[in-house]
């Protein structure tokens, strides 16, 4: 018959923890979901000549911000910046107003 | 899955017209605004707290988010934290809910066997942690000069984690890469708009993948990564810039033959020439994929302009990394330049993390004076003394220059 004293069967329990402290198996990562709201941006283009059409064919891809804060950019930097928007990013502007929007965004003058 | 599209509100447009471009400027939960040093301007930002798991950020762009971190931030501690992490999204296509049950992680292409792991799976494989900055391509693109085209950062778009998770090469080879793999390939859930534009992808070497430090990140400063920084995971590659450093990833593909996509073959390229600097109109170079990191130090006690008192020495501190290897030194000048001084380097957190930098500039003379401060990294690269150029504003690392009234 094996004769556990109960103050030994104490310590053990006490202990125990201790033991696994000393060689530390890491917990597990636990995840959560996430679920998010973005804030949405009302920002739209000054107004000007080509604005409507600035605002009509740029703002489903990015807020105007983007654009509002680039410096200020000479015409072929416009045309080569729309270009990519229109053939690269395959953005469905309509052919009739990128002479507009480019001309738009060159009369952009960034303020201060 | 849900994605945030904002669709285009033709009410709010044609209801807007008129409004002055200030007042159209801030949204509504704007808190307060910034102005950042740019040439030329514009340089007033929004400050903003509207971004869930975000405190208080510069807003570069709303959507998709470009949220920028106060240089502040980075003379609080080496690890930037979770919740002032800057945040940058290419496309604006993204996923605002993710389920952290039913995600996959899909290993694919030229492997032996195909993978679908869970969260749980991958949480499951040996455990690795690195502190590493996370920079942007374009960190500081907006202090170019000439400028250039893009998002126009000032220094915030960078940040230091203590990232954990599993290393790359530990799930490479649980689905065993075949004979002739060259590439991975990294895509996450992110995707454009438009559906024929080029999903956000990128590729890196299989050495490369399987060099043990290239990670799979879970956990960013001991906490699951925030939504915007790309829960539930990110591909980690120290001392590379972030472009590769995919969001949300949830795809992995071994290539045998090189990736030849947009966003390697055409996007996120560098003149191949040291440091990537060119003079502006200068043609007739290669240009390779940006890749490793190059050296850079900031003073972030002492803002530019400051006055400091004339007749005692000032204490001067500031962050440093090596880019692509650790710390060598840092030094500082109180002359523009012409004479140095090393810095105190604080705790090592490894060679990819921000470290810690602490000197005294001798006593100053009633007057203006120009501080800077130049690292070194442990493979001799130095920051240069000028500022960088090339027309993509990528890898901006030329000395930091803070003007001083001493009084």
């Amino acid at each position: 018959m094996i004769d556990i004293r109960p103050a030994a069967l104490i310590a053990a329990l006490i202990l125990s923890p201790l033991v696994a402290l000393a060689a530390p198996a890491p917990e597990p990562m636990r995840f959560t979901s996430q679920s998010i709201e973005m804030p949405t941006s009302d920002r739209i283009f000054p107004d000007g000549p080509g604005a409507e059409a600035v605002n009509n064919n740029c703002l489903a891809c990015h807020s105007a911000g983007m654009v509002l804060t680039q410096p200020k950019l000479t015409k072929a930097q416009w045309t080569e910046t729309v270009n990519k928007m229109l053939h690269v990013y395959k953005a469905p502007v309509d052919q009739a107003d990128v002479q507009t929007i480019v001309d738009y965004l060159t009369a952009l003058k960034p303020t201060p | 899955m849900r994605h945030l599209h904002e669709p285009f509100n033709r009410r709010l447009v044609l209801g807007g017209l008129g409004l002055g471009s200030l007042a159209a400027a801030m949204p509504a939960w704007a808190a307060g605004s910034v102005k950042l040093p740019l040439p030329g301007g514009p340089d007033e930002r929004a400050l903003t707290t509207a971004f869930p798991g975000k405190g208080e950020m510069i807003l570069q762009r709303t959507h998709p988010p470009l949220l920028e971190t106060p240089f502040s931030v980075f003379d609080e501690g080496v690890f930037t934290p979770n919740d002032r992490f800057y945040v940058r999204w290419h496309w604006a296509s993204i996923p605002t809910e993710v389920d952290a049950g039913t995600f996959r992680l899909k290993v694919h292409g030229h492997v032996e066997k195909e993978l679908s792991l869970s969260l749980d799976a991958i949480a499951g494989l040996p455990r690795f942690e690195i502190a590493a900055v996370n920079q942007c391509s374009g960190n500081s693109r907006g202090l170019f000069e000439p400028r250039v085209p893009g998002a126009q950062w000032a220094n915030g778009s960078m940040g230091n984690a203590r990232w954990t998770g599993v290393r790359l090469k530990d799930v490479l080879a649980k689905a065993g890469v075949k004979a002739g793999a060259v590439q991975v390939r990294f895509n996450g859930l992110d995707a454009p708009v438009v559906d024929e534009a080029p999903d956000f992808k990128k590729s890196l070497d299989l050495d490369h993948a399987n060099n043990g430090e290239v990670m799979i990140a879970y956990a960013m400063n001991g906490e699951q990564l925030p939504l915007l920084n790309g829960f539930p995971l990110r591909l980690v590659v120290p001392g590379w810039y972030s472009t590769y450093w995919i969001k949300m990833l949830s795809d992995i593909e071994v290539l045998d033959k090189p990736d030849e996509q947009y966003w390697m073959k055409t996007a996120y390229r560098i003149p191949d020439v040291p440091g990537a600097n060119i003079k502006p109109g200068q043609t007739g170079f290669k240009t390779v994929p940006i890749n490793r990191m190059v050296p850079r130090s900031f003073v972030t006690n002492l803002q530019d302009g400051a006055t400091v008192a004339a007749g005692t020495p000032v204490a001067i501190r500031g962050i440093a990394f090596g880019g692509d290897c650790g710390v060598k030194t840092v030094e500082f000048s109180g002359d523009g330049g012409a004479t140095w001084f090393p810095a105190q380097l604080g705790a090592d957190e490894g060679p990819y993390s921000f470290r810690r930098f602490d000197g005294s500039l001798p006593a100053l003379a009633a007057g203006t004076h120009t501080v800077r401060v130049r690292c070194t990294n442990a493979n001799g690269v130095a920051q240069p003394m000028d500022r960088v150029w090339n027309g993509a504003g990528f890898m901006q690392n030329g000395i930091e220059t803070v003007s001083l009234q001493a009084a």
